[in-house]
């Protein structure tokens, strides 16, 4: 037993694994970063990197197969190879201080990222000049909104999120008076004519816009300038049978769809997730300045009003590039910009672990900066001796 | 005597440097005074000496114009011909066309051309339309999806356009005596104005000046249109770090000259510095040097009283141009590494010192060119592409000069001589787009951010090169010479060890600074943009050849052959990404560098091959 038990320390602290693991890191990440060309960014972080195994398809078929090592596949080894080999072989001496320095902020680099990938949370912020939010919408993510309109001073909202959707079926929610039914659902379609698209897909609507639009589904972008617009069909079913169905877009320029029943106002909408901040953000000027003569961008500066319900907040801010706002654990950064229409756009993160990094980045150099100090002096110190 | 050789080599060296600092007059007309004047192109104030170096080199691909058989031009006597005389400046070959498909648009063949290559506007004129036709065809694509005839047709015809540009700057091209025509502009001004304001009340008016005066406003709406190059100063100056005030008024902008001369319809007054250039015009085709010489004489007088501070900088780009350090210490890197191969074969000592000062004297001269354009630009070294290149080269060479100081054994000068000369010659290959003192774009507008992670980074691929190469002689030397003992072998084997270990403190830290400056201004630390990745893959390499020879799992050939393999690692990381042309790091394609970066990644590669002959081939005996 201690026999496959020292195989097995061996296997996982040996500098071997180190460099196979390195070299293959190094063959993923060129794929990755050719592959981004097709793939865009985005796509590429699932397909190599978020994954335990790169797959592709069977050429012909839809079968994925495993072909290389992902990035968790290669990074958890990575991190049990070195945590392993320092646990094991720990001793501490000055002489190797600083290459165990450098290995500390490596696997805390290592750490960080995975805490990053696992929590954290990007959304963006669109405001027109003069405008005010006081929540951010998800880049990606969806939800139908069901929101009850009837009282002037407050709305009520249900929402479903999009992986909900996606399963298709039905949702029954206590605050509503009807059954929700999805009857499909197309992660990416663009709206169009009826009677322009070559051929209807979705299933007969009877209320609101779809009565004069259908939607075209599109294969899923990865591209970082385009998004993914979500439809889908839903029919509503009181205890008195059916409400009526509605086609409905992510797309902007489709509005909310509004109906009355049981004597109470209903909005429907589906549109990107939102995520509520206790405080609220003004666009006061956007500014998009190029340097003379030129269509370079100079500088791109959003001028804001931070306030908060309570009035303990009530300042002004300016972000632009390098200079994002940190509030409330969340950061503000200047995302894009178009000054001929007048709209600013913030990207908001949150990530629990921005600091790892950080702390990782002062280890190591220090670590390095030791140990390369020390072979340095070494080497001098021979020389000297064989002088 | 021996011991004097290397002092003489480095009096001569150092002479020749000197002599590129003064200049030589070749012409009776002032053209260094003309080249300093100060204007505004691609978002800088530059003197007019830099905008024509920088035309020529996106029109033909090197600074000289060739006039005829035997005579050749200064580029600045170049933009003075194409701006006052512009029909002699037709006859100049000046565009660099190589596709023999572009070529047969105009019904040329190599043939007709300067050097099989270089044609004049006039040889193209007449293609003009079809040519237009097809790039409008090709400019239908994306950037990335045109064929190469596609992309030499677009090119030509942004060369067309900027040649367009140059001949609207200073006059108006078809005017034979600019000077008289604003003259007749100004005398005709009162009495056309006059003429404009009845008609408007619809009372009587003279219409011959009436015509008149529109037809000059129509001249000067086309020239203002031709042109983007802003010759003409602003009437106040403001000093402040923005040259606009908060209204963005015009007053303050600087301004072209059609843009100048349609003010005179609110001024009431030509604006006296583009008369001083229809001036210039006048004595430059009447060839009257001293008017010519007396005006700008005049006029750099007056410029002098608000623009002492522009006039500087301007006075110092063109010296600066005029003296090209960097093609001086391309000479000399050259210089170097053949005095320090020969070292290897004979008088070690005395060639070896040569070697040596010939490197520092280079380093030196490289270093006051980088000084110099950090000043003019008010930034850190590296700012594009193009600085890049000329900063991995001097860190490079800085640490080839210590390992020289400390090995004295002429691999370090071989080495500085190898990596200094390339990457100069690169730093050429990639001036050829334009004026490589541009402006920031917002994103990378940090100062701090350029001074730190930019920095750090080079001088990581400044080592690893160093490691590369130095490996290459290791390989080189001991399969093609005798002249590797196992002393040499082992203590090149020392040295590319530390300068990876050097490589790696700079790569890691470089790329996780790289990482905090993304987490500042986007909201992430690690994005895998193609540069990031790029940058990730050599720490990995480093890291794989630090962990192989603590392991000792590989020898020291392997480690010379991994260290070379780093060369093409750092060769996609530097360059290979932006041929991508996708991420946030994609300034500067290099398209061209394509086949250039395949074949140094192929020359490598067959290196490494060369290395694994049985060791008992290899010509020196390592055994």
């Amino acid at each position: 037993m201690s026999e496959y038990r020292k195989a097995f320390v061996d296997f996982f602290t040996s500098l071997k694994l180190t460099v196979v693991l390195l070299a293959l890191s190094i063959v993923l990440v060129f794929w990755a970063t050719i592959a981004q060309v097709k793939l865009g960014v985005w796509g590429v972080q699932e397909q190599f990197f978020q994954t335990f195994f790169v797959l592709q398809k069977i050429p012909g078929t839809e079968i994925p197969v495993p072909v290389f090592p992902g990035g968790y596949f290669i990074g958890g080894l990575l991190l049990i190879n070195l945590i392993a080999t320092h646990i094991h072989h720990f001793k501490f001496t000055w002489g190797k201080s600083g290459i165990q320095l450098t290995h500390l902020g490596l696997i805390i680099l290592l750490l960080g990222e995975l805490f990053t990938g696992l929590w954290q949370e990007d959304y963006s912020l669109r405001l027109d000049e003069g405008q005010t939010k006081n929540y951010s919408e998800s880049f990606r993510d969806q939800e139908l909104a069901i929101i009850d309109t009837t009282s002037p001073d407050y709305d009520d909202v249900v929402v479903i999120p999009d992986n909900v959707l996606a399963k298709r079926g039905e949702v029954q929610h206590p605050a509503l008076p009807f059954r929700v039914v999805i009857r499909e659902f197309f992660p990416n379609a663009t709206p169009q004519t009826r009677g322009q698209a070559p051929n209807d897909v979705i299933p007969p609507v009877t209320m609101g816009f779809g009565k004069d639009f259908t939607v075209v589904p599109l294969p899923l972008t990865y591209r970082q300038d385009q998004a993914n617009l979500s439809a889908a069909v839903v029919e509503l079913i009181g205890p008195q049978g059916s409400l009526g169905t509605w086609l409905l877009s992510a797309h902007p320029f489709v509005r909310p769809q509004s109906f009355e029943y049981d004597g109470r106002t209903f909005a429907l909408s589906l549109r990107h997730t939102r995520n509520y901040k206790p405080f609220s953000l003004t666009l006061l000027e956007l500014r998009h300045d190029v340097y003379p003569g030129t269509e370079i961008p100079k500088n791109f500066s959003s001028r804001v009003r931070l306030t908060t319900p309570d009035g303990h907040e009530d300042r002004e801010v300016l972000i632009y590039m390098n200079n994002p706002l940190r509030y409330a654990g969340l950061t503000f950064y200047q995302y894009q910009m178009d000054s001929a229409n007048g709209y600013s756009v913030l990207q908001v993160v949150r990530n629990p672990s921005w600091l790892l990094p950080y702390i990782s980045c002062v280890l190591m150099m220090l670590g390095l900066s030791i140990q390369f100090g020390i072979s340095l002096f070494r080497f001098i110190a021979k020389r000297r001796a064989a002088a | 005597m021996k011991k004097v050789i290397p002092f003489i080599v480095l009096a001569l060296g150092a002479l020749w440097v000197a002599s590129t600092l003064t200049t030589r007059k070749t012409s009776a007309y002032d053209l260094e005074g003309f080249g300093r004047l100060p204007v505004l192109a691609n978002g800088r104030i530059k003197p007019l000496d830099t905008v024509a170096r920088s035309s020529l080199l996106q029109l033909q691909g090197r600074q000289r114009v060739k006039i005829d058989e035997k005579n050749s031009i200064q580029p600045i006597e170049w933009l003075a011909t194409i701006g006052f005389d512009s029909a002699k400046a037709d006859t100049y070959p000046t565009f660099e066309i190589i596709h023999p498909d572009v070529l047969a648009l105009f019904k040329l063949t190599p043939d007709d051309g300067e050097k099989r290559k270089r044609f004049s506007f006039n040889q193209l004129k007449d293609g003009v339309p079809e040519l237009m036709r097809q790039s409008q065809l090709a400019q239908q694509l994306e950037a990335q999806q045109r064929s190469p005839f596609q992309r030499a047709v677009v090119q030509l015809h942004v060369n067309l356009n900027l040649y367009h540009e140059l001949k609207h700057t200073f006059v108006m091209p078809d005017s034979e005596d600019f000077l008289n025509e604003l003259l007749r502009f100004q005398s005709i001004l009162p009495e056309g104005v006059a003429a404009i304001r009845a008609r408007q009340q619809g009372e009587a008016y003279s219409e011959n000046a009436f015509n008149m005066l529109i037809s000059f406003g129509q001249r000067y709406d086309a020239m203002s249109a031709s042109s983007g190059i802003r010759l003409i100063p602003p009437y106040e100056v403001d000093h402040g770090d923005d040259s606009h005030d908060h209204d963005g008024h015009a007053h303050n902008e600087w301004r072209t000259t059609g843009q100048a001369l349609l003010e005179t319809f609110s001024s009431g007054g030509i604006d006296p510095n583009a008369l001083a250039y229809a001036g210039l015009a006048h004595a430059w085709r009447a060839q009257q040097p001293e008017q010519f010489n007396r005006i700008i004489e005049l006029y750099g007088d007056q410029l002098h009283q608000y623009f002492a501070k522009e006039l500087k900088k301007t006075d110092i780009e063109a010296r600066f141009n005029s003296a090209q350090p960097f093609y001086t210490s391309m000479v000399l890197y050259m210089l170097a590494f053949v005095v320090a191969i020969a070292s290897w074969l004979k008088w070690p000592d005395t060639l070896g010192r040569s070697a040596f000062w010939l490197t520092l004297l280079a380093f030196v001269v490289t270093t006051a060119g980088i000084a110099t354009r950090m000043w003019l630009e008010g930034r850190p070294p590296v700012t594009n592409l193009y600085s890049s290149a000329l900063f991995v080269g001097w860190g490079a060479v800085l640490l080839c000069i210590i390992l020289e100081s400390i090995f004295k054994n002429a691999v370090g000068s071989v080495a500085a001589g190898l990596i200094g000369f390339g990457t100069l010659l690169i730093a050429h290959h990639l001036s050829l787009s334009g004026d490589t003192l541009e402006m920031m774009r917002a994103v990378l507008d940090s100062n701090f951010w350029l001074a730190t992670h930019v920095i750090i980074i080079a001088i990581g691929y400044s080592a690893t090169f160093l490691a590369g190469f130095l490996a290459l002689i290791y390989i080189l030397r001991g399969l093609l010479t005798t002249s590797l003992d196992k002393a040499t072998a082992d203590a090149l084997s020392r040295m590319v060890y530390g300068i990876v270990c050097f490589a790696t403190l700079f790569s890691l830290v470089g790329t996780v600074l790289g990482g905090i400056w993304a987490d500042q201004s986007w909201g992430r630390f690690w994005g895998w943009d193609p540069k990031e990745n790029g940058a990730l893959i050599i720490v990995l390499w480093n890291a794989i050849f630090l962990h192989a020879r603590w392991g000792g799992l590989v020898r020291q050939r392997g480690l010379m052959c991994l260290a070379v393999f780093g060369n093409i690692v750092t060769g996609w990381s530097w360059f290979g990404t932006n041929l991508l042309g996708i991420g946030l790091h994609s300034y500067g394609f290099t398209e061209k560098g394509f086949w250039w970066l395949v074949s140094f990644a192929v020359s490598q590669v067959a290196i490494i091959a060369a290395a694994q002959l049985p060791l008992e081939r290899w010509r020196s005996k390592l055994r």
